[in-house]
């Protein structure tokens, strides 16, 4: 039984070496693949992370920019704004996508991380677009009524409240308010411009984790209202006009309104390098606020910039 | 559950060990001599291997608790201290940001209040109420519906089928239990949704209900494997006996095994609800992510279609933020503290499932 027992042993002896030997090659082969799937040149990649907002605008980017210089491969992910400053910061991103500015508290962790000022780029502009289900009647809102649906301390609580009696396929009146996660551009964005830097959002929001969803979720629920990206539009929903004031004339979010300003919610988007950036990502940058870089802006439905 | 059903596989082969007498100590180290020294060194880092397997669990899990625990720490001792030079200076440098004063975190409103705005530009407030309510409803109306699927699962597949059935019957629930919760979470947003709208009329199909349903079918794969050890545990002459006192099958099932079995059973609904209290990514797309006490109307009263308000759990929030919180921020601590109370709570569950089974096995 004894020579039975080291058989057994020895036998697992072999198989927990084999196993650990081949995890071991499975390790050095990837390694090894993913040196030699850069192909013959040299690639250089960058760590493109950040707004949620932004991240449709820079995959196409980083794709068109691929055509245009091999050499550099840009990588996007997304994640929300704050996961792009917070790597911007710690220095996991060399180009930071944000749809709100930098707060001061963070230009000060960066210098103190890096030795100097962020360097800012307004790369477009996104009007912040009010979605409801496609069968809503409401056609236009104004920022005060927005802010009463969605304020801490808010009244406004019912379609009927804001003058629509019933909506379609609707369950009930209740307005179900479709938000952003807390860390979000976005969320941070619209609270500044609807609720007001000093207030917080009502609770009791259903609270997501990307621009597409927010769209999705308002195209399956008849009672929803929620904000997003204009690029995020789907044929399901429908962006509602807003007016700065009640009373005053509402506007559609377009390139056009965006640009003159009659459009009251929308934001410039950015990105952010720490410090001067190497030649590379500076060529990038360039590209970027080329018109080449602005009309993927259009294409990708969002506002390029003025041009000079 | 792997981790009962090996120990339950393991006992018996030490008991059928013991009386033979494994050989004495100074026997084996006899036999031994007669070996080649490498095998002796070779066997005993191979044991050694092994013991640290068995052991690392338990190194494991002291080792997360730790680290969780040190990164929630720091809340607990910081003190209320007076801004330094830099920070005076930078506050006069930005007089226009009307940021909060640092507020020093409180285990009461942590745990009291429902109001829960971690990056609030005027007020920070850190209050999990809501949100230890929102595991609690939802885990225990998955409960509801789990338990008796569940145990009467266990009860079929044990008794009441044999041969084939039972086979099929024991695949497909262990696959039921390979479906991975992204999966179970794409489910509730993309099917039960709608359907959840449609059928009870509630505004949003994104709610309590839809998280219920998607943990309850999770958790019954589990309660069924267990709750049949359980029942398969209980000896044949139990049954023989009910059958000669001329019982019914149900009679038997009813009067005789589920009281022998009741511990077992108790074991496998507890390891169900730790299983619920600690999924997240389900949970996360399906229950609508919502801070919200359900049972609680804006104007105060009590809402009795509580079921198909949204509400937000615990993981949820964890997995949701702590992404993008800032290293070393409240904000982050909080996050890992409210991990320490998932982990407390987790903890207290599965311990109290262990000494059910313990019970089990006095008997």
């Amino acid at each position: 039984m004894s020579k039975l027992k080291t058989t057994t042993n020895w036998g697992m002896a072999i198989v927990l070496a084999i196993g650990l030997s081949q995890t071991g090659c499975g390790k050095r082969d990837s390694a090894s693949s993913s040196g030699s799937g850069s192909g013959g040149g040299e690639v250089t990649s960058v760590q493109n992370m950040g707004s949620d907002t932004m991240v449709n605008l820079a995959q196409a980017w980083s794709e068109e920019y691929h055509k245009v210089d091999p050499s550099v491969s840009i990588e996007v992910s997304g994640g929300g704004s704050g996961l792009g400053i917070a790597g911007l910061i710690n220095g996991t991103a060399e180009i930071a996508n944000s749809s709100r500015k930098l707060e001061p508290e963070e230009v000060e962790k960066c210098k103190a991380k890096h030795g100097h000022d962020p360097k800012e780029y307004m790369v477009g502009y996104d009007a912040l677009s009010i979605f409801v289900h496609k069968n809503n009647p409401l056609n236009e809102i104004s920022i005060e009524e927005l802010g009463e649906i969605y304020k801490e301390g808010g009244k406004v609580t019912k379609w009927s409240d804001l003058g629509v009696q019933s909506i379609p396929g609707a369950q009930g009146d209740e307005i179900v308010r479709i938000s952003r996660q807390n860390n979000s551009g976005t969320y941070h964005y619209f609270r500044e411009v609807v609720i007001g830097k000093k207030g917080d959002f009502k609770a009791g929001s259903v609270d997501l984790n990307g621009s597409k969803d927010v769209v999705e979720t308002i195209a399956k629920t008849p009672n929803a209202i929620g904000y997003s990206g204009m690029g995020y539009a789907t044929p399901e929903v429908k962006i509602v006009k807003v007016a700065k004031k009640k009373g005053e004339p509402s506007v559609m979010p377009n390139i056009e309104t965006t640009l003159n300003k009659t459009y009251p919610i929308a934001r410039p988007m950015f990105m952010y390098t720490p410090g001067s950036p190497p030649p590379h990502i500076q060529k990038y940058l360039d590209w970027v606020l080329s018109d080449a870089g602005q009309k993927i802006v259009k294409d990708t439905g969002y506002v390029p910039l003025p041009k000079k | 559950m792997a981790d009962i059903q090996t120990r339950e596989a393991a006992r018996p082969n030490e008991l059928s060990h013991s009386p033979h007498g494994a050989l004495p100590a100074a026997g084996r180290a006899k036999k031994r001599a007669g070996r080649g020294g490498l095998a002796i060194a070779g066997e005993k880092l191979i044991e050694l291997l092994i013991r640290l397997c068995g052991i690392s669990a338990i190194i494991f899990v002291f080792g997360i608790f730790f680290f969780v625990f040190r990164e929630a720490a720091p809340l607990f001792f910081e003190k209320p201290k007076a801004p330094t030079q830099e920070q005076a200076a930078m506050v006069e440098r930005h007089a226009d940001d009307h940021r909060p004063a640092h507020k020093v975190f409180s285990l009461k409103e942590f745990l009291f209040s429902k109001e829960w705005y971690p990056t609030s530009q005027s007020n920070v407030r850190f209050g999990v109420l809501a949100l230890i309510v929102g595991t609690l409803s939802v885990t225990v109306l998955a409960m509801l519906m789990a338990v008796p699927f569940g145990l009467g699962a266990a009860v079929f597949v044990s008794e009441f089928c044999g041969g084939k059935l039972k086979e099929t019957l024991k695949i497909v629930i262990e696959l039921l239990a390979a479906i991975p919760s992204v999966v179970w979470g794409f489910i509730g947003l993309t099917v039960m949704n709608p359907i959840i709208q449609n059928l009870f009329n509630a505004p949003i199909g994104l709610n309590m209900l839809n998280g219920a349903i998607l943990l309850a079918l999770m958790s019954v794969p589990i309660m069924v494997s267990i709750g049949e050890d359980a029942l398969k545990a209980v000896p044949d002459s139990f049954r023989e006996a009910g059958i000669a006192l001329g019982a019914t099958k149900w009679q038997l099932v009813y009067r005789v095994l589920i009281p022998a079995a009741k511990n077992g059973l108790l074991a496998a609904v507890l390891l169900g609800v730790g299983r619920a209290v600690g999924e997240t990514m389900a949970v996360l797309m399906a229950t609508g992510h919502a801070v919200n006490i359900p049972f609680i109307k804006a104007d105060g009263s009590f809402n009795p279609w509580f079921t198909f308000e949204p509400v937000r759990t615990l993981t949820a929030t964890i997995a949701a933020e702590l992404g993008e919180a800032s290293e070393g921020s409240q904000h982050y601590r909080v996050l890992f503290l409210i991990g320490v109370l998932l982990f407390s709570i987790t903890a207290v569950v599965n311990l109290t499932a262990d000494m059910a089974i313990r019970g089990i096995k006095r008997k």
